[in-house]
Formats: C-alpha cells, sequence, structure tokens
C-alpha cells in the first residue's frame, strides 16, 4: 500500500446545497447537444440537417487531424445545426429516438477504437490541458478518483458500481502508457482500493487535492518537453463501456447541487442534456440564477438555454449577486458572507455552510499580497502570482519559469477565489497557455 | 450610478470619484464574469483598513504624546491624560488634512485619467504619513513632499500594488533630505505655540538617538518602551506598535519573517557593536529607539514593496535590521537609520525574489524521478 501524500495547502469553500446521494431523475433527453468545446480542436461538421446518426456515430472531426472525432452520445435525427458569429459552430442539436441505437466499434486495436469512437477527445494532453495527440506516447495516463471540489459529484457514489467497467478501462489505457491512479487518502475502504493494473498514489487534503494536475506535481512534475495525458472517471468508465460491449455509452450520474437548488441531487443523464431538462432544480425564472456546468470554481455559466458540458459530471446552480451591502466591508461581524481570511469572523463559524453568491465582493485591484497568501490554497510547489505576473506580460521564458507546464486554470482557481484583490487569474493562465500554444507550436 | 457620470455623460470627469464613494458605501452589486463564480467577501479596503486600526493605538499614542511633551517643554508635569491629547489632536489633524488631502487629490485625478476605480492603497499610507514625520514640520513642506512621493513613488510606476518604493517613507525622505532643518536637531520634535520656547530646565527635545552617548542613558527603557519620549507623532510608543503588530499577524496581512529577521538584523549588530566596544547602547536597546519599531511593523512589511517570497522575506528582514544599526552605528550625522535601511531594500527586494526563485527552480527538479 503506497503512502499517502497529505496536502496541508487548500481550501473547502463551506458552500450550501450540497447534492443528495440519491438518483432523482434519470433521464434520456428529447434532444441533445453535440458541443465542439475541445481545447485544441478546430471543427469540421461531418452531417448536415436531417441526417440520421447513431450513437457513436461521427459528427464533428478535426480539420488538421481528420481521425480525431467528436461523435453523437444518442441516436437519431441531426435538428439544427447552431451556429454563431462569423458562422462559428457552437452546437449540433439531435433529436433523440426513443431507441437508442448503437454503432459497434471494433476493439482489438486501443488507439483506433478511442479514436473511431469519439473518446479520444476525453483525453486531456498537459501541458496545456489539450485534447491528446495521436502520434504521441506519453509518459503517464494520470486518472483522479476523487473530486473534491465544492458540490462536486461523490465518485464512489456515481461510479462505486462500475468497478469492472473501471477496470477495463484502465486496461485498455495502460496498452498505450503507465496509468497512474489517485485515490482519496482519507477512504481506505474505498471501492477504487480494488482496481489493479496501474500505479496507485494516495492524497489527502483539501480542495485541490482531488485536481489530477495537482496530483501529477507531486508524483512527477511535468518537465519542458514531457507530454501526459489525463482522463476523467466518468470518462475513464465510458472507455471501460466500450472495451466491453464495443459501444460508446457516454450515461453518467450528475450532480446537481448549489445554493438555489431546489432538493439538489444526482440525475442520471448524457453529456449534451440541455439544461432546459433540469429546469425543476431552479424552478423557472432563470433571470436571477446562473447555471453552470461543472464546479463553482472552474465551471461554465450555460444558462437555462446551454447543455451540460462534454465530460462534466456536476451541475451548480447559484444566486446572481446583485445586491448591493450597505457598509459591507467595514462591517465588523459580517456573519452572512463567507472569507477564509481572519480580518473576517468566518473562522469562528466552523462547520457553517454559506448561501453563496457570485457577487464579487470587491472591485478589480492590482496584486497587492504575497505570494504566501494565495499559495496557502494552492499545494503546488510554484509561485502562482509570478506565473500570472509572467502570463499577463506575456513573457514566455518567466511563464516556464514558474511553472506555466504544470498548471491549467483550474489548478489556481482557488487562488482566484481569495484573491483580495479580484483578480481572474484562470483567466490570466488561460490566455498565457494560448500565448505558450501559439508561440511553440 | 447616475448616466451622466458613465461614459460619455457630462460629468465623466467624476467618474472614478463618485465611484470611490459609492463603493465606500456599499459593497457593490457586481458579479463575477470570468472564472471562479464567487469570491471570498475580503476586499481590499477590508485589508487596509485593518492596517490603519492597528496604526490607532500608534496615532492615539503619538497624539497625547505630542501634549506631554509640550507640557514637558513648558515645565508642567503630570499626565494630563484629556488635555495634553486635545492639544496633540489639533496639532496632528492639520498633518491629517494635508496629507489626506493631497495625497487623495492626486489619487483620485490619476485613477480617472488611467480610467481606473481608485484604489484604497492611500487610506494606510495618508494614515502613515503624519505618524513619521515631526509635528511642527511647515505643512507647505508636507504638502510637496506628499505630492512628490505619491506622483513620483506611485502613480508613474501604475498606482497601488505597483510602486517600487514605500509612499509614506518617500515622503519622509523627500523632506528628510530637501529640509534637513526641519527634520533633525532638538527642536523639531516638539509642538510649540507661535512664540513659545521651551522653560523648563535642562529640557531637551532631541530624540534620545540624537544626543551623545552618555546623555542617552538619562532616557529610561520603560520610558522608551512607553514611549513618553520626543519623535516623530506615532513612533515612540514600542507597546502601542506592539498592539498594531498583533492585528497585522493575526490577520496574516504583514509577514512574522519580516518582523522577526529586521529584530534578529538589528540584535545582531548592536551585539557586535558592544562586542567590538563602537557603542556603549546595549543591543536590546536598539530596538526601541527611534523609528525602529514602527518601521519594522509597519514599513518593512508592506507587502507591495517587501519581498514577495517567503525566503526572500528572511533576507530583506535581516538586512533591514542589519542596515539600520549599521547606519546608526556609523554615522554620526544621521543617527536615524531606518527609514534608509528600509528604502534600500525596497530597492533590492525584487533582486533577493529574483535570486530566491531562480534558486527554487534549478533545484525543484532534481528530486523527483522520472515515472
Amino acid at each position: 500500500m503506497s503512502d499517502i501524500i497529505v496536502l496541508r495547502q487548500g481550501l473547502d469553500i463551506p458552500v450550501s446545497g450540497a447534492p443528495d446521494r440519491l438518483v432523482s431523475k434519470s433521464m434520456t433527453p428529447g434532444t441533445v447537444a453535440v458541443e465542439p468545446f475541445v481545447k485544441g480542436l478546430l471543427p469540421r461538421l461531418l452531417v448536415k440537417e436531417g441526417d440520421r446518426v447513431l450513437c457513436g456515430s461521427p459528427v464533428i472531426a478535426d480539420k488538421s487531424n481528420p481521425d480525431i472525432l467528436i461523435t453523437a452520445p444518442a441516436s437519431g435525427t441531426v435538428q439544427e445545426i447552431v451556429r454563431g458569429e462569423k458562422r462559428k459552430l457552437l452546437a449540433v442539436l439531435i433529436k433523440t429516438d426513443d431507441r437508442q441505437e448503437y454503432a459497434s466499434f471494433d476493439t482489438t486495436d486501443v488507439r483506433k477504437a478511442l479514436l473511431a469512437s469519439g473518446l479520444w477527445t476525453y483525453i486531456v494532453q498537459r501541458p496545456y490541458g489539450v485534447m491528446a495527440n495521436p502520434a504521441v506516447t506519453p509518459r503517464g495516463i494520470f486518472i483522479s478518483a476523487f473530486n473534491t471540489a465544492p458540490l462536486a459529484a461523490d465518485t464512489e457514489f456515481t461510479l462505486g458500481g462500475e468497478i469492472s467497467m473501471l477496470q477495463k478501462g484502465i486496461d485498455a489505457l495502460s496498452s498505450i502508457a503507465p496509468v497512474h491512479l489517485s485515490l482519496d487518502g482519507s477512504k481506505p475502504d474505498s471501492p477504487f482500493t480494488r482496481l489493479k493494473g496501474c500505479t496507485v498514489h494516495r492524497f489527502k487534503g483539501k480542495h485541490p487535492a482531488g485536481n489530477v494536475g495537482v496530483q501529477i506535481s507531486h508524483i512527477c512534475p511535468i518537465r519542458k518537453g514531457e507530454d501526459v495525458w489525463t482522463v476523467s472517471m466518468p470518462a475513464l468508465a465510458a472507455i471501460g463501456r466500450l472495451f466491453a460491449t464495443g459501444r460508446l455509452q457516454l450515461r453518467r450520474k450528475i450532480a446537481v447541487g448549489g445554493p438555489a437548488a431546489i432538493e439538489p441531487a444526482y440525475i442520471e443523464a448524457l453529456p449534451g442534456t440541455p439544461m432546459k431538462e433540469l429546469i425543476a432544480f431552479w424552478g423557472g425564472g432563470a433571470e436571477n440564477v446562473r447555471i453552470i456546468s461543472g464546479s463553482i470554481l472552474s465551471g461554465r455559466a450555460v444558462g437555462a438555454e446551454g447543455y451540460i458540458g462534454r465530460d462534466d459530471d456536476q451541475v451548480t446552480i447559484i444566486s446572481e449577486g446583485y445586491d448591493k451591502e450597505l457598509l459591507g466591508w467595514i462591517n465588523p461581524l459580517r456573519f452572512n458572507q463567507f472569507s477564509s481570511d481572519r480580518s473576517y469572523f468566518s473562522w469562528l463559524l466552523p462547520g457553517n455552510k454559506w448561501d453563496m453568491d457570485t457577487n464579487l465582493h470587491g472591485g478589480p485591484r492590482p496584486f497587492l499580497m504575497n505570494e504566501n497568501y494565495y499559495k496557502k490554497v494552492l499545494p503546488m510547489d510554484i509561485y502562482p502570482i509570478f506565473l500570472a505576473k509572467a502570463c499577463l506580460a506575456g513573457d514566455i521564458e518567466k511563464m516556464e519559469k514558474f511553472g506555466i507546464y504544470e498548471v491549467l486554470p483550474e489548478d489556481l482557481a482557488l487562488c482566484e477565489f481569495v484573491d483580495p484583490s479580484k483578480n481572474c487569474i484562470q483567466d490570466m493562465i488561460s490566455c498565457g497557455i494560448d500565448l505558450m500554444l501559439k508561440e511553440m507550436a | 450610478m447616475n448616466k451622466i457620470f458613465e461614459k460619455g455623460g457630462k460629468l465623466y470627469w467624476l467618474h472614478s470619484t463618485v465611484d470611490a464613494f459609492e463603493t465606500f458605501l456599499h459593497v457593490p452589486g457586481t458579479v463575477t464574469r470570468k472564472g471562479a463564480h464567487v469570491r471570498d467577501a475580503i476586499d481590499l479596503k477590508r485589508l487596509l483598513i485593518l492596517v490603519v486600526i492597528a496604526a490607532a493605538p500608534a496615532a492615539l499614542f503619538g497624539m497625547w504624546n505630542v501634549g506631554y511633551q509640550h507640557g514637558l517643554a513648558m515645565g508642567q508635569t503630570g499626565v494630563h491624560i484629556l488635555e495634553y491629547f486635545w492639544f496633540g489632536f489639533l496639532r496632528v489633524l492639520p498633518l491629517y488634512i494635508v496629507s489626506y488631502g493631497v495625497g487623495l487629490a492626486i489619487e483620485f485625478a490619476s485613477s480617472q485619467i488611467r480610467g481606473e476605480e481608485v484604489s484604497e492603497g492611500y487610506l494606510v499610507s495618508g494614515f502613515f504619513i503624519p505618524l513619521i514625520v515631526p509635528v511642527d514640520i511647515p505643512l507647505w513642506m508636507l504638502a510637496v513632499a506628499v505630492a512628490f512621493a505619491v506622483i513620483f513613488g506611485k502613480e508613474v510606476f501604475g498606482g497601488t500594488g505597483m510602486n517600487i518604493w514605500n509612499p509614506a517613507l518617500l515622503t519622509r525622505a523627500f523632506l528628510f533630505f530637501s529640509y534637513p532643518n526641519y527634520m533633525s536637531g532638538s527642536d523639531c520634535w516638539i509642538a510649540f505655540r507661535k512664540g513659545e520656547t521651551a522653560v523648563a530646565d535642562a529640557f531637551t527635545g532631541a530624540t534620545p538617538l540624537a544626543l551623545d552617548g552618555p546623555a542617552q542613558y538619562g532616557t529610561g527603557f520603560w520610558d522608551l518602551f512607553i514611549g513618553t519620549v520626543p519623535g516623530s507623532v506615532g513612533e515612540t510608543s514600542v507597546i502601542a506598535i506592539l498592539l498594531g503588530a498583533f492585528i497585522l499577524l493575526w490577520t496574516g496581512i504583514a509577514s512574522w519573517k519580516i518582523m522577526c529577521g529586521s529584530i534578529a538584523g538589528a540584535l545582531l549588530v548592536g551585539w557586535i557593536g558592544n562586542i567590538a566596544g563602537i557603542t556603549d547602547i546595549p543591543f536590546y536597546m536598539q530596538l526601541l529607539y527611534g523609528g525602529f519599531a514602527f518601521g519594522t511593523v509597519f514599513m518593512a512589511t508592506d507587502p507591495v514593496t517587501s519581498c514577495q517570497t517567503e525566503c526572500g522575506k528572511w533576507i530583506y528582514g535581516i538586512l533591514i535590521g542589519m542596515l539600520c544599526i549599521t547606519v546608526r552605528l556609523f554615522n554620526p550625522g544621521y543617527a536615524e537609520g531606518m527609514m534608509l535601511a528600509i528604502l534600500l531594500m525596497n530597492t533590492f527586494a525584487p533582486l533577493i525574489d529574483n535570486v530566491v526563485t531562480s534558486v527554487h527552480i534549478s533545484r525543484r527538479f532534481k528530486k523527483f524521478n522520472v515515472a
């Protein structure tokens, strides 16, 4: 049994609305959306309105590598192709069949099967967090078996019953590169301990201990010129199902929570399910709620007209914080707001859960506090503010020096949360990564 | 906000000012647009008001001490808390009016020029400036010095968070080099009314540092610790400063590494001075004299101008303490080394950080083996 790596830095944001461990709704939506939002993929449309697709049929291909496909998560008829400004492809809507029909895949060659089924686009390549390059053999494939983000889906609940499928997924991936699995060190009897054929690491700590990027930096940090791949747990299960049955089955349990969610619970649905199908969770009027596919830290605000993200197993619903708070910043107690800073008194109420909203709680300012203020929520051996400033300046040499290869925006989300200067640190990192991609290509 | 203050409106030139007062009254209803959808309730206003609260004991004591020193010079005895405080308050108030008036006017104007919200940084600098100047400084000099420090020390670099030197200390340095007669000697530290001179026999208004060796013993440990000695308004009382240090350390705004480093550095050089026979002052007394305590707690720990890295903070703090006492021991013409020690280390802070991060980068990959 491997040693537990204890991460002391971090913060579990005490936000209310954790989902109950029950599946309150299991749905096959009337339409599903296929979104082309895969970093590094230039979409080329393969279908037109009215076409029939099977579950697993290609819908979008990558322009630079036509082997890389995004496939339909359900069978049906292409209903609409949604385009935005400059005819940018936003989504392909598929009206689903009542009875699902599956395309079948030959699973003898792992890489070919992953590419053909579209599951390849669920593999993320670091540095930069782009889709995996089929020509690359990575140093390792890293999987985090637990999620520490606020209100995140509990993987033991969502996938604890599918150990054999997860095992099949690990077997398939380990034919490409060594698989590293990170388990929650605080749960020694987790069902995932039965998984074999991979190197097991154990992590214990507050968020972001469950972020795969943080885990990699403690297992073996990414150096310049190295590539590693990461796969999420729901995607790993889908890969396992592909190699067990020869079909693409993306159905997953999704946690729906948040302070503004009504009866937060899990649902069973497909990625690409319209948020409209979840309307019961916020009860109609969507003007004053923000509907996020993902967590409150790094999720995408998709709104009531949006769709569940392709690799998300979490939906968060929070109120918009349009209210002004009279003399809020000078109020000595202010118990209705959470702060991790000692200048407020939230620390007097451990265990309390706050109904947080999207208020910024201040105005944007230049960075003022030191590295250490941010490093207390970042269990990585990097300098987050030097890195953010290097990204702002577009200084590639400094970005390399301060660890741009090791981070994705989500890893620094907590730094952004605690920042008293209200800087968009994730956005800075993201711009830095885009610059690296452009310059280093 | 009213439409006339928005871009294109008639009163757009007042935009930053109106916004500053509006956000002063209430936390605005702005919501997150990018990145994390929820944010911590902490903001710069809250952080910086805490620094002001931490410095308040030193300021209040300083006002009383202004009255007390005046009383001593007039040959009075007793502590007369309210009477002396009121005298001192009336003498210090004009300094505050000038400090905030000039500084904020420049701050508001430059925020408007940059099209940004007014930053709270000057809230703290403006509070510190009257505390580190002699109470009798002519107000026009203070106004010129504040204008210099805010414009050339801060705004030209981009405002709060971008400055290299501590603006409050830069104000003091400007006064010191431009008007040395008002910043040293034995007259400037006591507030006199027009036409008054000291009547008490054997009264000296010099700060203990400026006295010759033996005379310094006249100022006892407890006088210095409590702060009933002449000096800049806020710097004399070590006990009031320690109260502030406690608030800053508890909230984590100031770094204990810088404070401890500075004290360690000062003790070390003071001790060497004792051993080598350069000075008769016991090394621990160096911590109580002059602006050392105030500088260590409030000035050296300024998060913008100090080192960013934890290791760098130790180096930075220790060097400040060492430099301060070195100046005191070897420069008879200028007995107060703290201001220049901090400004010098402000200058070198980025260099220290650069060295620390370079060493860190070159070392960090060595401990991992490729999987």
